[in-house]
C-alpha cells in the first residue's frame, strides 16, 4: 500500500511531499504527460501535490503553470506559449471565487437568469477555446457558498447563491455531457464529500489567496488524478471477491445455507446485500465479477442460489473459484483465464492475513485494506478504481463477451484441428480507415491494450481525429469481428504513417479477446492491400519490450517479415511487399468499408 | 511543552518540508537561511505546525513572522 492509496492522511502528504516524490520517481516507468494548469487561485501547492498523485499512477506530468488568476486571458488570448507547450490535458481550476454574476437580494427574477446565462456563456467559451488546443481538458462545476443570505431558502429563492449554483452546475453538466474530450471534475460533491466546513478555509484565502482549504488540496488532486488516469485507460477492469464475511455473512461450510447473513432481515444480512447489489451495478459498467474463495465448490454456488435474497447470482461471475488451492494462484489463473493483467485486479478480502499473502505474492494486483462489510462500498467507490470518462457500448457489454470467450475456450478443446476450430466459429468482420463515428473507442482501445501492443504508443482522441483528417500521410485501419458466439465490437486498430514508398507501422493493437483467431492475418491483408493501392512498397515495424508485450515478440517474424534489429528491448523490421502476395487470412469473411 | 521541546518539533518539520535532515534550526533562522524557503512553503511550514501542535493560526498572527523564534513564540502562546 502506497501512502498516496485511499485512504491516504492528507497532512502527511503535504508534511512529506518531497520524500514521498524521491521515492515514486525512484520506481518503474512512466508515461510522460504535459498538464498545464490554468489559475483562477493559487495552485501552487495543488500542482506539487497532483505531481504525486500521477506519479502514483505511473504518469510523470510535466506542469505548465498558468499566472496567478488569468485562466481567462490566458486561454483566450495565448501569446503562443501555451500552444507551444502542446499540452495533453488542460486543467481549468475555478471555484466559485471566479463567479463574476452572483445574484443579489435586490435582483428581480429576470435580472437573475441574464446573470445566469451570462455566467454559463463565460464557462462555456472557456472550456471551448481550451478544447481548440488540442488537449484534454478538465473543468470544475462550482461549490456550495460559504454562507447563505437566506438560510435554508437559499436553496428555493432565485436570488439565493445555492439556488444559483444548483443551476449553474446542472447547465455546466448538461452541457459537459454534449462534449468529447472535456471531463467534470466534481468539486461540489468533493467539496460536501469532505463537508464545506472543511472545504472553505478564509485564512488560506485571504492570506494565500487558495480557493480551498490547503488540508483539502490531496482530496482534490486525487480527483484530478483519478480523471486523468482514466481518461489513459488505466482503471481496473475486474473484482475477485471472497465469499464468506466477504459477500455473505459467516461460514457457509459451517453454518450451512440457511445459516448464513443475506437478504434484509437483519442488520448483517442488510450490509452483505447492499454489498453484492452494489457489485450487480459495476457489472452493467463492464466490471468483471469473480470468485476466490477456500471452500468447496458446489457448497459455495448454494450461496447464491438457495438463497433468493441474494443479489448477485453464479451467473454474474467470469470465473469461480472455490478451492482449495493457495489465493494467489487461483487470482493469477483468473488473469490468465480472462486474458487481462494481474495489475487490472481488485482483491476485496475480509481476512487481513489473505490479503497480505496476495500483496506479497501477486504485488500488482490491488489489495484495498477492508475492514467491515460497511466499508466495503466506500473502499472500493472512495478509492476511484473504476472512475469512468467514457463509456461505449462495448463497455456495456464486456461481461457478455468474457463469458462467450469461455464457451469459445470449451468449444476449442473438443477440436483437434486449429483451423477446423476456426472455421467452426463462422467469423465475420469489418475493417475500413479510422472514422469519426469510431473515434471514441478507437482511442479508448489504443489507450487500454498493452500485451498485443507493439510500440505501446498513446493517443488522445485529439490525435486519432487528425489522423481521420491526413488520409495522405496515414494508412489506418479499425477492425471488428464477429463469430457464432457473438459480436466483440471493434476490437483492433492500426496506424502507419507513409514516407515515399515506405508505410512505418506506428502503432497495432488488438484485444487480447480475439488473439489467435487470424484476425491479426486478415488485418495484415488489408493492410498490404492499402499500401498496393499507395504505391507503398516496402512496410517496417518495431516491438517495444513492456513488461506486458512480450506475447507477441516474435510475430513479425511469423508473417514473413525480415528482422533488421534485434535486442532485448527492441526489435525491427522490413518486409519487401511481394507482387504475388498471398492473402494469408482464409477464416475470417472480411468486409472492407 | 516548552520551549526548546517546541524548537525541536519545529526542527523536525522544517527537515520534512525540505525534505533535509542537515536543517539545524535558531531563533534567529530566516527564509534568507534555507534555500528553498518561499511563499509556498511557507504556507506548508504554518499549515503542518497548526496540524503538529493542534493550533490554528489567526490571520494577524501570522502576517509578519520575521523568524523561527517568533513562530516558536507563537507556538508557545497559542498552546498555552
Amino acid at each position: 500500500m502506497s501512502v498516496l492509496d485511499y485512504p491516504f492522511d492528507s497532512a502527511y502528504i503535504l508534511q512529506k511531499k518531497k520524500s514521498i516524490k524521491k521515492e515514486l520517481l525512484a520506481k518503474d516507468k512512466f508515461i510522460e504527460k504535459k498538464v498545464a494548469i490554468m489559475s483562477g487561485s493559487t495552485i501552487g501547492e495543488i500542482k506539487n501535490i497532483l505531481e504525486l498523485f500521477l506519479l502514483n499512477y505511473g504518469i510523470k506530468p510535466e506542469f505548465r503553470v498558468g499566472g496567478y488568476n488569468r485562466y481567462f486571458e490566458e486561454l483566450m488570448f495565448d501569446d503562443g506559449s501555451l500552444k507551444e507547450f502542446g499540452p495533453d490535458f488542460i486543467y481549468i481550476h475555478t471555484s466559485n471565487k471566479n463567479l463574476e454574476n452572483l445574484p443579489v437580494p435586490q435582483d428581480s427574477a429576470d435580472e437573475v437568469n441574464a446573470k445566469l446565462e451570462k455566467e454559463f456563456a463565460k464557462y462555456k467559451t472557456v472550456v471551448e477555446k481550451a478544447l481548440s488546443y488540442g488537449a484534454v481538458v478538465i473543468v470544475n462545476n462550482y461549490e456550495m457558498p460559504f454562507y447563505r443570505m437566506y438560510g435554508n431558502k437559499d436553496a428555493v429563492a432565485v436570488q439565493g447563491v445555492v439556488n444559483y449554483t444548483i443551476k449553474l452546475n446542472m447547465m455546466i453538466a448538461d452541457y459537459i455531457a454534449t462534449k468529447d474530450n472535456v471531463y467534470l471534475n466534481d468539486i461540489n460533491y468533493l467539496s460536501s464529500l469532505v463537508g464545506l466546513d472543511n472545504w472553505h478555509n478564509l485564512e488560506n484565502w485571504y492570506l494565500y489567496k487558495y480557493a480551498l482549504s490547503v488540508d483539502q488540496i490531496p482530496q482534490l488532486a486525487f480527483s484530478l488524478a483519478k480523471i486523468v488516469k482514466s481518461a489513459l485507460g488505466k482503471n481496473k477492469k475486474s473484482v475477485v471477491l471472497d465469499l464468506d464475511n466477504t459477500l455473505w455473512g459467516g461460514i457457509i461450510g459451517d453454518d450451512g445455507v440457511e445459516g448464513i447473513a443475506i437478504g434484509n432481515e437483519q442488520p448483517a444480512g442488510m450490509s452483505y446485500t447492499e454489498f453484492q447489489s452494489y457489485l450487480k451495478k459495476l457489472t452493467g459498467l463492464g466490471i468483471m465479477l469473480n470468485v476466490c474463495s477456500k471452500n468447496e465448490e458446489a457448497i459455495a454456488k448454494q450461496g447464491f442460489t438457495d438463497r433468493k435474497e441474494a443479489p448477485l447470482s453464479v451467473d454474474d461471475f467470469i470465473c469461480f473459484k472455490a478451492n482449495w488451492e493457495p489465493k494467489s494462484i487461483n487470482i493469477a489463473n483468473i488473469a490468465k483465464e480472462i486474458n487481462i493483467g494481474e495489475d487490472s485486479l481488485v482483491f476485496i478480502d475480509d481476512n487481513p492475513a489473505e490479503r497480505e499473502i496476495v500483496r506479497q505474492s501477486l504485488p500488482t494486483v490491488t489489495v484495498p485494506e477492508v475492514k467491515s462489510p460497511e466499508d466495503y462500498i466506500k473502499a472500493i467507490d472512495r478509492a476511484g478504481f473504476f472512475e469512468i470518462t467514457s463509456f461505449t457500448k462495448d463497455d456495456a457489454k464486456r461481461n457478455e463477451m468474457y463469458k462467450q470467450n469461455a464457451q469459445r475456450a470449451a468449444a476449442e478443446s473438443s477440436f483437434t484441428d486449429y483451423t477446423d476450430y476456426l472455421l467452426s466459429l463462422n467469423m465475420t468482420g469489418e475493417i475500413g480507415a479510422f472514422s469519426t463515428a469510431h473515434c471514441e473507442r478507437i482511442t479508448q482501445l489504443i489507450n487500454k491494450t498493452n500485451q498485443f501492443n507493439f510500440t505501446t504508443r498513446r493517443y488522445a482522441q485529439s490525435e486519432v481525429e487528425a489522423i481521420i483528417e491526413d488520409k495522405q500521410n496515414y494508412i489506418s485501419a479499425y477492425a471488428k469481428l464477429v463469430d457464432k458466439f457473438g459480436d466483440n465490437g471493434i476490437t483492433a486498430c492500426f496506424i502507419a504513417s507513409v514516407e515515399g514508398t515506405n508505410a512505418n507501422i506506428d502503432l497495432w493493437v488488438m484485444s487480447c479477446r480475439v488473439f489467435k483467431r487470424h484476425f491479426e492475418y486478415a488485418m495484415l491483408d488489408y493492410v498490404v492491400g492499402k499500401c498496393k493501392e499507395m504505391g507503398v512498397k516496402t512496410i517496417t515495424a518495431s516491438w517495444l519490450r513492456t513488461a506486458k508485450n512480450v506475447i507477441i515478440k516474435d510475430f513479425y517474424e511469423s508473417v514473413g517479415f525480415e528482422v533488421t534489429l534485434d535486442t532485448e528491448d527492441e526489435k525491427r523490421y522490413i518486409l519487401n511487399i511481394p507482387e504475388d502476395y498471398e492473402v494469408k487470412n482464409k477464416v475470417i469473411d472480411m468486409e472492407i468499408v | 511543552m516548552n520551549r526548546t521541546e517546541i524548537m525541536a518539533k519545529l526542527n523536525e518539520i522544517f527537515c520534512d518540508v525540505f525534505d533535509d535532515e542537515d536543517i539545524v534550526l535558531s531563533d534567529d533562522t530566516t527564509a534568507d537561511d534555507i534555500e528553498d524557503w518561499d511563499s509556498l512553503e511557507q504556507i506548508n511550514l504554518l499549515v503542518a505546525i497548526e496540524k503538529q501542535f493542534n493550533i490554528k493560526f489567526q490571520l494577524a498572527d501570522v502576517a509578519d513572522l520575521e523568524n523561527v523564534g517568533a513562530m516558536a513564540d507563537l507556538v508557545e502562546k497559542l498552546i498555552g
